[in-house]
């Protein structure tokens, strides 16, 4: 593997790692949006309680994938933020809006404010994910080409595939965070909202699952490279995460306890590495190659070290962190009562 | 969708990026230094077993996870603006600084990670483990300042990096990280944050104070802060001062803007203030040779002027990077003032003065650390204009191609606006609960809710 693939790797990291937690984050504000009436209060507590001490982690992956972007391939970066301007634009309001929407929630409580900030975070919820599944698809269709802004404005975001991954990014965020919430009301003792995450998680699988169908569909119709990519080396991840997505759908059904959580993951991981091996060896097929697009080799050098760094530092950081949790050792706060007030 | 003139976006974009930074720049101080406010509370807290500092640090660090979070939002809208603003620089130099980022990324992780524990923290780790989970917060905040400014020292002293023109093909990732403005430019920033936030909490309990409440939790409140303020206040003259003089040698154009010095010369005039036009500066007071002194030690020193490269090259707008240079130096004066204030009143009686100009004057330092930092901005950034690499790349060279800026720019200014005011109230009103009610509420967004340590309940 050359110095250029293993920083492309580098940057795959990041980008799932930014599917899952970020996902599942954008996915809890849809279903706070989404929950209505006083069951829905309840389920907003919950989301509130179970994203509240791991958000901001979870947003810094953006800002890892930003930069790795920049610097390992920085000619892809300018040419895909100038072209994209538009959709990247919205994706960032997304950002300001939920981001503030979550910081003041909470220190707005009592005050009018509260659900007006409530639903900031909601709707922004639906921005984010939404423009960067364009984005994805612009890339993955070709319609990014190098240089300053070389690409159309609006017809290399706004056009079928686009469209239909912009909407699988929502569903599948909504789904894995509905995964995610069934163990966090369990975790909260509260019976009757983990019933309410398991029917909405199943219905969210399905959709995106046919979302899924619908994506494979449009990109066999205007991005061949990677459709061909994603029907053969990239074939068994795509049938992989085909498999997790029954999986989790057969034992949601079950009403299994154990397991959905890993393989409502893997479904979306095998998806996101599916889709960097159909478009290897490309940054932006057919436009950039990896090893045209990247860095001096002692930028790339630097890169692997100071990622090398990070995991050192970071991983047994977050360890503790999470062990900390595990043993009550921070407190998490109150949960949703566990019982609905009557 | 590219009709609109290029000159447009230009000023539409230098501005949008001048006001999300500016902006940025104020919370990211908050997060830089706060935390070690914050730990020497909680130090002093612990150690005497001073009830009225734990509650100010356990305050503090819920007002720190709400800043923290707001900086978040508007640092990630900075990120994104290196693509949408500046897409040239980005795709040819992010190769070059971008290191500096990825560095700065560890630190922002670790800083995420630390806040998390410590706000989480306070009821059931046992004290001083608490006490030493905030340590890496300041230690990160110093790390990721470091890494951010060393980049926009970089913009100033570009270097190692080859060929200077067209694609860059060799990196020297050392010499970039360690370029000669780092120096100077650096330790000045990471003092101006400690002033902006010494100054900025001690001007909050000022308030109070002068609003009668003035028991040992307001005057801790005002000391702690105002104490760290007052010792940095010397150093950064120090620090500006060794600025200025690399200035006039490595970047000798920004000198003159910012000095209005239109002939190169000897014996050059020092002015404060006045107007600057081509035939000299109108208006102001101006001590003779000790613009050239303030160089060289010397009134000998000869200063580049600007006469020296073409009208192109100058930077624009030279009233207001003169008068901008100006206030900070002002203002910094003022504060060292205070300092000593401060300091003869302390040694007389172990007290702060009494008189109610002093809370006065301490109620205003704190937007006037923040007018003295965006001042310092002012001077680094149109100072270095027309070029956004000095002598490498323009700044015209750099913007995006697309277009709808304006529209951009308007949003953000709307957004901020909103960003800024709620931000405002919901640290007032969390003042305010405080004072009424006690800590029992869950108002910081990832904190946990009630959570006073129960030996501290007030
Ligand atoms: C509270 C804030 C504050 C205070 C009191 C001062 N400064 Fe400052 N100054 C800054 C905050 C700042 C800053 C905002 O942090 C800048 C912008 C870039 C930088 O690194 O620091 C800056 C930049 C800056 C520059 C331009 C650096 C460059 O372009 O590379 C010079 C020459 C000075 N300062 C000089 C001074 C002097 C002589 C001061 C006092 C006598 C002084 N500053 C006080
Ligand atoms: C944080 C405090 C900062 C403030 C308040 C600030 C201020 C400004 C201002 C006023 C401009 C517009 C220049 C003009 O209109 O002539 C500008 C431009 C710019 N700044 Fe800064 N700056 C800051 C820090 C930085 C840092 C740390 C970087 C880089 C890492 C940076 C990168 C840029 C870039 C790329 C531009 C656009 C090109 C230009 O007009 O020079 N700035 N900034
Ligand atoms: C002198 C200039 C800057 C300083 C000292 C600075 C410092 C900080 C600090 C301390 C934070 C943590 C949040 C907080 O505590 O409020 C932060 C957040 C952030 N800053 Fe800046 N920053 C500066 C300029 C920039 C620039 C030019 C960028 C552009 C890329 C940037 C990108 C970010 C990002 C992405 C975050 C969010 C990280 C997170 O989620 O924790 N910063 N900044």
């Amino acid at each position: 593997m050359s110095e250029a693939d293993a920083v492309a790797v580098v940057l795959w990291v990041g980008a799932t790692m930014y599917a899952v937690f970020g996902g599942a984050d954008f996915g809890a504000g849809f279903w706070s949006l989404v929950a209505g009436g006083e069951r829905g209060g309840r389920a907003r507590e919950l989301v509130d309680w179970a994203i509240g001490p791991v958000w901001e982690a979870n947003h810094v992956w953006l800002i890892f994938v930003l930069v790795v972007l920049w610097t390992g391939f920085s000619e892809a970066f300018g040419s895909i933020f100038s072209t994209l301007f538009i959709p990247l634009s919205l994706a960032a309001l997304g950002i300001v809006l939920r981001g503030s929407g979550f910081a003041f929630h909470k220190a707005a409580h009592r005050l009018k404010g509260r659900s007006v900030a409530e639903r900031l975070f909601g709707v922004s919820s639906l921005l984010t994910p939404f423009f960067m599944g364009t984005v994805v698809g612009a890339i993955a269709s070709g319609r990014v080409p190098v240089g300053n802004a070389q690409g159309d404005p609006f017809t290399s975001w706004f056009n079928p595939v686009s469209l239909v991954i912009g909407a699988l990014f929502v569903s599948t965020s909504a789904y894995l965070s509905a995964v995610f919430l069934v163990s966090d009301a369990r975790r909260a003792g509260a019976p009757d909202l983990e019933q309410y995450f398991v029917a909405r998680a199943f219905v969210a699988a399905l959709v995106a699952g046919a979302l899924a169908v619908a994506g494979l569909i449009a990109l066999h119709a205007d991005a061949h490279y990677v459709y061909d990519g994603l029907t053969s080396d990239a074939l068994p991840l795509v049938i992989l995460s085909a498999l997790c997505g029954l999986g989790v759908l057969f034992l949601l059904s079950r009403g299994a306890q154990r397991g959905v959580r890993p393989l409502a993951v893997g479904a979306v991981v095998a998806v996101v590495w599916g889709w960097g091996v159909a478009q290897h060896p490309y940054l932006l097929p057919t436009n950039l190659k990896i090893s045209a697009g990247a860095a001096p080799s002692d930028t790339l050098t630097s890169v692997l070290i100071v990622f090398g760094a990070a995991v050192l530092l970071v991983i047994p950081s977050i360890l503790l962190l999470f062990t900390l949790a595990q043993r009550s050792l921070i407190e998490e706060g109150p949960g949703p009562a566990s019982q609905p007030p009557t | 969708m590219t009709a609109l003139p290029l000159a447009a976006d230009l000023g539409a974009a230098r501005s949008q990026m001048a006001f999300t930074l500016g902006f940025h720049i104020v919370l990211a101080s908050l997060g830089v230094a706060f935390p070690a406010m914050m730990l020497i509370a909680n130090y002093r807290g612990l150690k005497r077993d001073d009830a009225d500092a734990l509650l100010l640090a356990k305050r503090w660090s819920k007002a720190v996870a709400v800043t923290f979070a707001v900086g978040a939002v508007t640092g990630t809208v900075l990120s994104f603006e290196f693509g949408l603003l500046w897409p040239e620089f980005t795709g040819r130099f992010g190769k070059v600084f971008g290191v500096l980022f990825a560095i700065e990324g560890i630190f922002f992780f670790l800083e995420a990670i630390f806040v998390a524990i410590y706000i989480f923290g306070w009821k059931r780790l046992s004290p001083w483990a608490h006490f030493w989970s905030g340590v890496p917060l300041v230690i990160c905040g110093i790390g990721g300042a470091f890494s951010v400014v060393a980049v926009n020292s970089w913009m100033n002293q570009p270097q190692g990096f080859s060929p200077t023109t067209g694609n860059v093909t060799s990196v020297q990732p050392l010499k970039v990280i360690f370029n000669d403005a780092v120096p100077y430019e650096v330790p000045h920033m990471i003092l101006a944050a400690y002033l902006v936030t010494g100054f900025l909490v001690a001007s909050i309990y000022a308030v109070g104070m002068l609003r009668g409440r003035r028991d040992r939790y307001h005057r801790l409140g005002l000391l702690i802060p105002l104490t760290v303020a007052c010792i940095a206040a010397p150093i950064q003259f120090f620090v500006g001062d060794t600025a200025a003089r690399a200035i006039a040698h490595n970047q000798p154009i920004k000198f003159a803007g910012m000095e209005c010095v239109q002939q190169t010369s000897t014996d050059v005039t020092e002015y404060i203030y006045g107007r600057c036009t081509s035939d000299g500066v109108k208006g102001g007071i101006g001590i003779p040779g000790f613009d050239s002194f303030l160089v060289g030690f010397s009134t000998d020193t000869q200063v580049t002027g600007l006469d020296s490269v073409p009208p192109d090259d100058r930077p624009p707008a030279n009233t207001m990077l003169h008068w901008a240079f100006d206030t900070m130096v002002g203002i910094c004066t003022m504060m060292i003032a205070l300092g000593f204030w401060l300091g003869l009143a302390w040694l007389r009686r172990r007290d702060i003065p009494r008189t109610t100009w002093f809370l006065r004057a301490v109620a205003i330092s704190g937007v006037a650390a923040i007018v003295a930092m965006e001042c310092g901005w002012i001077v680094t950034e149109v100072g270095r204009q027309p070029w956004v690499v000095y002598n490498v790349m323009r700044t015209k060279d750099a913007v995006t191609d697309s277009s709808g800026i304006w529209v951009t720019l308007t949003l953000i200014l709307l957004l901020y606006a909103l960003l800024g005011i709620a931000l405002v109230v919901v640290l007032r009103n969390m003042s305010r609960r405080w004072r009424e009610e006690g800590d029992t509420d869950s108002d910081v967004p990832y904190g946990p809710s009630g959570g006073v340590p129960s030996e501290v309940t007030p």
